[in-house]
């Protein structure tokens, strides 16, 4: 990609998460969020839907109880003609909003990722997907990082599951200013979509114009050495480890792959063919999830070595979200671990 | 502000393409189906009128399936009645012409197992040709086993066969009539009594209390059976009635097999007022045909040719 592109596609150069930019002394620019902050995905959910809510007077959202958790609510107290609560009982709610979007309406249907997706499997593969129903389900308290609730309420399958169904969308963004957009982007896609989001605040990296296309991956730092591709809060994990080895002259390429499916795979090809290694990177099972996609890509089309970071076939745990992102593997460091571990195979 | 009315209509591209499978003429021609005439939808018809329409639906579930080799026998036969009554007995507000109207009355098949008295129900009144019956379960073809959207068949909503889904997606299109859109249409949906062992059920149903859907009407199809016994035997289900009752529904128990009686519980349907209506319809398994009526064993197999015959020369 060239840097033309990279500029137009990414970050300015003040919040330089993407930019090579060599800062006057020579030295590489550290990624920074300080002028955004932190704030979390689910916050940009909610405030999506009110976006979408003003444009569209179709747009309706039920609520699975948790409407403050996964923020709905702003919704519900916008819009209250619109907004419908189902209690608990996702299942049904998701069949509510699949019959609501057989009857012309665009329903948001929000809880836990341990739920819309793990507990729906069956309903968004028959009433939503097969029937390729414009419904959008959105999947909060994604991963690890829920933190001290526990393994019940980490939802780490979600993307295996959703990425399975034939009809369906899936997108992980990943930060506040991309989630808004991912929001929206769903809302006006027309098919079933998975939208996968978090609880803690994570840093706000992206900028309200850094473009956002549903289906296409966002290089936002270009390199040739090795690519990392991820999704969700381990973006910025990325960025911090691309950044520790550019002191040691390797190259990092970091890919926001937002949209897991359809999933971007020129994206990956050419990051198989130009940076030699692949390192995958999410907060979610290895198994079947981003990085099983991307591996799947990679073996049809361009066999490179390949390592993953995400959570090894094993359940959360109650913890502060940092403590567990250490636990579990998912942090910058591991990622430089896994970095310097492909390179090796490279050679 | 603007407005996007997606998917109104179901897609009409699956992978069905151009080609969809034929009806072997000669069959057609056995089947007398050449010179159908598509029966009217109208509340002026005759109880024995609407009986006739019944047992030309019930004689087509017997073509339709002794042609597949496979699929539900007892079920369909025993719903006739009531699929009579709500597509050609004036009760549902439906044109097979303009099968999508927006102004229309909807009906899901949450026992989407029942497909082929749905499918017979649709062709009588004209949705497609009488022919195309013939085509049950064959590959490409527009009548699925179970209901598929993606086929694009005129008068199918919805895709219906994972048991307990379809009322839940009967419920939010209620909602969306009702309380988004604020029309009158009215919404219509009918479950196996087996289906109601489903969890699902009772959450649709308490949605369908709790947001006072008087515009949507269930209908439990009471055969007593399913496929590995009697309901009562495999897990017990009453006091049906009870229970819907203490769900917040009007509940209505009648002879589903008498059309008279189903033309009255329709007609009272329409006119309760504050919550949702639940029909109790008793149905014999197997209606009309001697050897299947009241047999679980027939939920889940088609007629033999013989017995295709046999059952036919009954279903006069």
């Amino acid at each position: 990609m060239s840097d033309t592109a990279v500029k137009n596609m990414s970050i300015t150069s003040d919040t330089a998460a993407s930019a090579k930019v060599a800062s006057t002394n020579g030295a590489p620019a550290r990624p920074r969020h300080e002028q955004n902050g932190k704030k979390a995905t689910r916050f940009g959910f909610g405030e999506g839907l009110v976006t979408l809510g003003e444009r569209y007077d179709n747009v309706v959202v039920l609520g699975g109880d948790i409407t403050g958790s996964v923020m709905t609510s702003y919704f519900k107290d916008k819009f209250p003609d619109r907004f419908f609560s189902m209690g608990i009982m996702e299942a049904t709610a998701t069949l509510v909003a699949a019959g609501l979007a057989l009857s012309g309406k665009v329903p948001f249907f929000a809880t836990y990722g341990a739920f819309a997706a793990c507990r729906n499997t069956d309903m968004l593969r028959i009433s939503c997907c097969y029937n390729d129903a414009n419904v959008k389900i959105g999947g909060g308290h994604a991963g690890i990082s829920v933190g001290e609730d526990g393994a019940t309420h980490q939802a780490l399958e979600e993307i295996a599951i959703t990425r399975v169904l034939p009809n369906m969308t899936l997108v992980v963004p990943c930060d506040y200013n991309e989630t808004i957009k991912a929001t929206i982007a769903v809302g006006e896609h027309v098919g079933p979509c998975y939208l996968r989001f978090g609880r803690v605040d994570i840093p706000s990296f992206t900028k309200e114009d850094t473009p956002f296309v549903l289906g296409k991956a966002q290089t936002f730092r270009d390199g040739n050495d090795v690519a990392v591709i991820a999704c969700g809060p381990m973006v910025w994990e990325a960025l911090l480890a691309a950044y520790e080895l550019e002191a040691e002259g390797i190259d990092v390429r970091v890919i926001n792959m937002a949209t897991i499916k359809p999933l971007d795979r020129d994206a990956i090809i050419s990051a198989a063919k130009e940076c030699g290694a692949i390192v995958s990177a999410e907060e979610h099972q290895i198994t079947a999830g981003l990085g099983g996609a991307i591996a799947e890509v990679l073996a049809a089309e361009c066999p490179v070595p390949m390592e993953f970071i995400g959570v090894k076939d094993t359940f959360g745990g109650s913890g502060p979200p940092t403590d567990l992102m250490k636990y579990f593997g998912l942090t910058s460091s591991d990622i430089v671990t896994a970095i310097r571990k492909v390179i090796k195979r490279k050679k | 502000m603007a407005n996007f009315d997606f998917h109104i209509y179901p897609l009409t591209t699956g992978f069905h393409g151009a080609d969809r499978p034929v009806p072997n003429p000669d069959l057609v021609e056995k089947y007398g189906y050449k010179n159908f005439k598509p029966a009217k939808n109208s509340a002026n018809h005759t109880d024995d009128e609407l009986h006739a329409i019944a047992q030309e639906i019930r004689r087509d579930i017997i073509r339709e399936l002794e042609q597949a080799k496979s699929g539900h026998s007892g079920g369909p036969l025993g719903a006739a009645d009531i699929f009579a009554v709500l597509y050609l007995g004036g009760v549902m507000n439906h044109d097979p012409k303009n099968p999508w109207d927006p102004n229309r009355d909807r009906f899901i098949l949450s026992a989407g197992h029942m497909a082929p008295v749905l499918y017979s129900t649709l062709a009588n009144a004209g949705y497609f040709p009488k022919e195309e019956l013939l085509t049950l379960r064959k590959f490409n073809s527009r009548l699925q086993g179970h209901p598929g959207r993606d086929m694009g068949l005129p008068g199918i909503e919805s895709s219906t066969g994972s048991l307990g889904q379809g009322l839940g997606i009967a419920v939010g299109m209620a909602i969306s009539d009702k309380l988004v859109s604020k029309n009158d249409h009215r919404v219509y949906s009918l479950t196996g009594d087996g289906e109601i062992q489903e969890g699902e059920i009772w959450e649709a149903a308490m949605s369908a209390a709790h947001w006072k859907l008087d515009n949507f009407c269930m209908i439990v199809d009471r055969n007593h059976c399913q496929i590995d016994g009697r309901t009562e035997d495999i897990m017990g289900i009453e006091p049906v009635a009870d229970k819907f009752t203490a769900f917040g529904f009007h509940v209505i128990e009648i002879n589903g097999n008498s059309i008279p009686e189903l033309r009255k519980a329709f007609a009272e349907a329409k006119t309760v007022k504050g919550k949702p209506t639940c029909i109790i319809a008793q149905t014999f398994m197997g209606r009309g045909v001697s050897f299947m009526e009241d047999d679980y064993r027939w939920h889940g197999k088609p007629p033999t040719t013989e017995q295709a015959e046999k059952a036919l020369i009954e279903l006069v």
